[in-house]
């Protein structure tokens, strides 16, 4: 059993005890544990299923890599699915949930599926479920996505209570890890008088150091790290962060890094996560080496586990991983597990060394303790099942038959070290093989570069590929010398002295033993978390698998959410050799952030809620707020989609607008259209480009309707011109389109016509505009003491500058609704004035406010289109029979050669009408209209659709306009319409223009 | 996240503050182009791994385009220049050539 040892820990609190709960359980530990810690000294090692053969598993590592032992914390709100138990640090309340099984951890139903390993291999659900092809969307999928997924998502009515940042940080020198190569490298680089930042993913800094031994600079490693981090604490220059994980390096020295700021404090006020957004002139990656498991039989049964982490959990938490505990190997460093259990006076059973010859020093030592060493010896299998009991020992060089049989209940196994090498391969370093290690580190001559070709990243100790503390303080100085000079820094650093590596060369074991027969292969496990052995790889590569990408994919190697940090190498030699290739032939998959997962709320940070997005108000939102409204999204703009009384529908309140528009008075808050001002000489040459119909003609006081479209001839924004003098137009744009507009302007002018002498200005903000609608409009208007708005003083499409209430205002005669109107352009400062005194003044004449959709319903009764509406970014405006508004003069405009392309200059292309049904029903909205046969792909044919739809309160029916093949040509001719419940609506084609075709109520 | 400097107002400015623009030094074709030339100058686009001439606006800055010669395998940047110029200055071009021995760019087809 694993258990909490009577004395020792060097990272726990034994005075604060912490309690919390294991699926329900009841269970302690002490402040300090991380949560992995607090469940083997309850003897809980068995902590979760794998994921597709739901075999049982136990912790494996003591840090970030951890693949087996993720778990579900907390509930609720505040629920959280797939966190490692090595990386938790425990808190008082915990609530921890093992995943992957089915009705409990212990009897587990799914479970069958190891029974069945040898039918579910590599490729199996490619294979199986093709077919019969209709089984896949009925039968397979639904199955397949219930067992699929580790943990489960959080409950969807869940909110997350905690608050997430982002942190901006600019430094001259990011130093990516605090282990003693992180520190030397902080401590070099802050000499030089640098801004440095230094993060550390653990909660403690120094790294391997305090566990594994040594001295630097004449003091033991935990000593020296303690006194190097108060030398650092003491500079202005530097900035420390603990929990804080380097997640990705990025372009020209961005860098992102993820802070767990109070996952270990719930209920603080500080931000749960923070994300770090850092510009570095030089970073430094002294991110470490990660142990790699030995691949034999039974490797995955709780109880195995990596040799450093066995040896961590001894030292830091005085947690035992058994009582009897194994130690195999390839190398030297695991005999510190076997010298680190023995001193705190635990069994060790055996060292089994695979190398013939053994080990050096370390070897040495362990047999001066007694330890029995066996060389040239490896495990055939592993006995247990919910538990190690037992391992088989076998020649290395042989097969797998049984020589001896060891009872034990932990193996602490040691495949050799990989530098981790992610940070510095996500920016585009290269990466070499280390023919003597074993290991591939990154290659100093292709570093990542950055915008002046010099390199940006430097990786320095154990991430480098130096394994002893003599060599990995020596190379993170002169690694952080060689950066600091790249930017101009200068330092005079020594390394301090430390204990040299004596340790005798490892041997690669990719496979334990060397010839195992296939029925050993097939329990030996390469990618914990995805259930892949050895066996599927080699099957890949009998398949024809020749690439490491592709591999990957196919047997789903490295592809948890553990990316593979334990699995890849392994894999990756599996295949080498399957291949008859080396590993450096066959190279490795891509290394993407980030390097542990991070969660989705730091990166969306404070942008959520009402800071998600700013909204843009006019200035007359307050009033609309006041008076009911009812609003719709337009861009940032918020408008008012209708103004509801106490008791009004929304369609109650539609139709009352309306009406009080035609009939009487209508006031419409227009100041989101764009407004853009296009002056120079060249302005009329511009316009003309800009539009497709002739602008440079327009005489000054006089306004026109206008079309643009993009250079693919694509209808983009229509609107109102008014000519304001020979130099000036002032253009009316969309709502939507003010700002796309104002930069299609600038491109054309800044990147094609800059010889052009014209300036562009949106000046939307600037004023407010008030669309003064309806019969009365002229009447409110001269009430207000407005003069020259007569009949004959200012016909339609004229404006002229006067004022309104004594406010100084461009009056403009224009339409929008097919009534007499004017919109009233006033500095946005005075439109709330102008608005009260409009209201005030309208009394009389019944002055109603309205909102956007009843303008929709005034414009589409006048048969009037709206982009976005009518138009979908394929539409030409000779769909919409708006050839009156294209030049036939101009040799050019934007659009016009795209124009004069076959597909588009065609007379089948559907074209707009107006629809009225027979059944006098209101048509869906996208509706499509049928015609006879089916297509290539058994689908209904189509012959056109509806693109506005809306009830007139003018005519008491139902209306819309819509696009249809040969539509204009086709007038009372009866089509149908396709519902979603399979149903037909018929519907006459007619013209577009449904109330006053002769535009009388207009022209008054 | 690169940083291209805008060569208007000097700016060292981060990705996040700009906008692409694709391509760079296309020549318009309007009406009067044939089918073949229009179509090349609205849809096809070099897209080189290696030396690359594009378009970027300065967009949550001075507002200004202009045009980056850059490598888009190792992100290095040759320099930024005017968006009002038909190719590439000759300084962009000697700056490319000295760090790509043997580079020659292509004529626009």
């Amino acid at each position: 059993m694993s258990t909490r040892l009577a004395k020792g820990g060097r990272l726990i609190d034994r005075a604060t005890t912490h309690r919390f709960t294991f699926n329900g359980r009841q269970m302690q530990g002490y402040a300090g544990d991380t949560l992995a810690s607090a469940l083997l000294a309850g003897d809980q090692m068995l902590v979760g299923r794998s994921f597709k053969y739901h075999r049982p598993r136990g912790i494996v590592a003591s840090g970030a890599e951890e693949p087996n032992a993720l778990v579900g914390l907390g509930s609720g709100n505040t629920f959280e699915p797939n966190q490692r138990v090595t990386v938790t640090e425990l808190f008082d309340g915990l609530e921890a949930q093992s995943q992957n099984h089915w009705p409990s951890l212990e009897f587990d139903v799914g479970a069958i599926n190891a029974k069945l390993s040898r039918f579910l291999p590599a490729g199996f659900y490619y294979k199986t479920f093709i077919h019969p092809r209709p089984f896949w969307k009925h039968v397979y999928e639904p199955f397949i996505r219930k067992s699929a997924g580790l943990g489960k998502a959080p409950d969807k009515e869940a909110r997350d209570p905690d608050t997430y940042e982002h942190f901006y940080a600019h430094v001259d020198v990011l130093v990516i890890g605090g282990g003693v190569a992180g520190l030397q490298a902080a401590k070099v680089a802050a000499q030089s008088g640098g801004k440095v930042l230094l993060i550390e993913q653990n909660a403690h800094w120094g790294g391997r150091a305090p566990v594994d031994g040594g001295t630097v600079d004449g003091a033991e490693a935990d000593a020296w790290v303690s006194a190097t981090l108060e030398e650092l604490e003491g500079m202005a220059n530097v900035t420390l962060r603990a929990r804080t994980m380097g997640a990705g390096l990025y372009d020209h020295g961005y860098a992102t890094a993820y802070e767990r700021v109070s996952d270990h404090a719930p209920g603080s006020d500080a931000p749960r996560h923070r994300l770090w957004r850092i510009r570095a002139g030089q970073i430094v990656t002294a991110t470490g080496a990660i142990e790699r498991p030995l691949s034999f039989a039974g490797n995955d049964i709780p109880g195995v586990m990596l040799a450093s982490a066995a040896r961590d959990f001894a030292v830091n938490y005085a947690v035992s991983p058994g009582d009897r505990t194994v130690v195999v190997t390839n190398n030297d460093d695991a005999y510190r597990t076997a010298l680190a259990l023995k001193s705190l006076g635990l069994s060790v059973p055996a060292v089994i060394d695979a190398r013939a010859n053994g080990g050096g020093a370390l070897m040495a030592e362990a047999e001066a303790q007694g330890i029995r060493v066996l060389k040239g010896k490896g495990i055939a299998k592993v006995q247990g099942g919910a538990r190690v009991t037992g391992v088989e020992i076998c020649a290395q060089a042989g097969e797998g038959a049984t020589q001896e049989t060891i009872a034990c209940d932990a193996v602490a196994m040691s495949g050799g070290w990989s530098p981790v090498v992610h940070l510095w391969s996500h920016i585009g370093g290269k990466l070499t093989w280390d023919e003597t290690e074993n290991f591939f580190r990154p290659d100093p001559e292709r570093a990542p570069i950055t915008h002046d070709g010099s390199a940006i990243v430097t990786a320095v100790g154990a991430a480098n590929g130096h394994l002893g503390l003599s060599e990995i303080v020596s190379d993170a100085t002169s690694g952080t010398t060689s950066a600091l000079k790249r930017i101009g820094l200068s330092v005079d650093a020594a390394a301090p002295e430390a204990s040299p590596r004596d340790e005798a060369p490892m041997e690669p074991v990719w496979l334990m033993p060397q010839g195992a027969k296939r029925a050993l292969r097939a329990k030996a496990w390469l990618d914990f978390q995805n259930d892949v052995k050895v066996t599927d790889v080699q099957l890949a590569a009998q398949e024809g698998y020749v690439s490491v990408e592709h591999t990957k994919r196919y047997t789903t190697l490295g592809m948890a959410t553990d990316q593979g940090k334990l699995s890849n190498i392994n894999g990756l030699a599996i295949l080498s050799q399957a291949l008859g290739e080396g590993i450096p032939q066959v190279g490795t998959t891509t290394f993407r952030p980030p390097y542990t997962p991070i969660s989705l709320a730091s990166i969306a940070g404070e942008a959520k809620g009402e800071l998600f997005q700013p909204i843009r108000r006019t200035a007359l939102h307050s009033w609309h707020e006041e008076n009911g409204a009812e609003w719709e999204p337009v861009g940032h703009w918020r408008r008012p989609f209708a103004y509801r009384k106490p008791g009004e529908s929304t369609h109650d309140a539609v139709t009352r607008e309306c009406v009080a528009t035609r009939e009487s008075l209508g006031l419409l808050d227009a100041s989101t259209l764009g407004k853009i001002l296009v002056k120079g000489p060249d302005a009329g040459r511009f316009m003309d480009m800009l539009y497709t119909n002739m602008m440079s003609s327009l005489k000054p006081g006089f306004c026109r309707y206008g079309l643009m479209c993009s250079e693919n001839g694509f209808l983009m924004d229509d609107g109102v011109v008014a000519r304001i003098d020979e130099d000036t137009f002032l253009c009316h744009t969309t709502t939507g389109g003010a700002e796309r507009i104002h930069a299609h302007m600038e491109e054309w002018l800044q990147t094609e016509w800059w010889d052009w002498k014209v300036w562009v200005l949106n000046v939307t903000e600037q004023y407010t505009q008030i669309g003064v609608v309806g019969p009365k409009s002229r009447a409110v208007l001269e009430k207000l003491g407005t003069e020259g708005i007569g009949k004959d003083d200012l016909p339609f499409m004229r404006w002229i500058d006067g004022n309104v209430g004594g406010i100084p205002a461009r009056i403009f005669r224009i339409s929008f609704s097919g009534e007499l109107s004017f919109e009233i352009a006033v500095a946005a400062n005075r439109g709330r004035e102008l608005w009260g005194k409009l209201i005030e003044a309208g009394q009389e004449f019944n002055v109603t406010p309205y909102g956007t959709e009843a303008m929709h319903v005034l414009r589409a009764e006048k048969g009037f289109i709206m982009i976005g509406e009518e138009t979908d970014g394929t539409i030409i405006p000779q769909d919409l029979g708006l050839h009156w508004a294209i030049s036939k003069k101009k040799e050019d405009y934007i659009g016009k050669r795209a124009q004069e392309r076959s597909f588009m200059d065609n007379p089948e292309r559907w074209q707009l009408v107006g629809l009225e049904t027979t059944d006098g029903s209101k048509l869906p909205d996208g509706a499509y209209a049928v015609a006879p046969g089916n297509n290539a792909n058994g689908q209904v044919n189509t012959q056109g659709r509806v693109t506005s739809s809306y009830h007139s309160a003018a005519l008491g029916r139902p209306i819309a306009m819509g696009l249809v093949h040969n539509g204009p040509d086709r007038m009372g001719e009866v089509i149908e319409f396709a519902m979603t419940d399979g149903s037909r609506v018929p519907a006459k084609i007619t013209g577009t223009i449904f109330f006053d075709p002769e535009g009388e109520k207009q022209n008054v | 996240m690169l940083i291209l400097e805008c060569p208007y107002c000097g700016v060292k400015a981060d990705e996040t503050e700009l906008h692409p623009g694709g391509e760079a030094h296309l020549t318009r074709f309007g009406p009067g182009s044939s089918d073949d030339a229009f179509e090349s100058y609205l849809f096809m686009r070099a897209n080189p791994k290696g030396v690359h001439f594009e378009r970027w606006r300065h967009a949550h800055g001075c507002g200004k385009w202009f045009h980056a010669a850059r490598c888009t395998v190792t992100l290095e940047v040759f320099g930024t220049y005017s968006a009002q110029t038909t190719e590439p200055p000759s300084d962009i071009i000697e700056k490319i050539a000295a760090r790509r021995p043997g580079w020659a760019k292509e004529s626009q087809a």
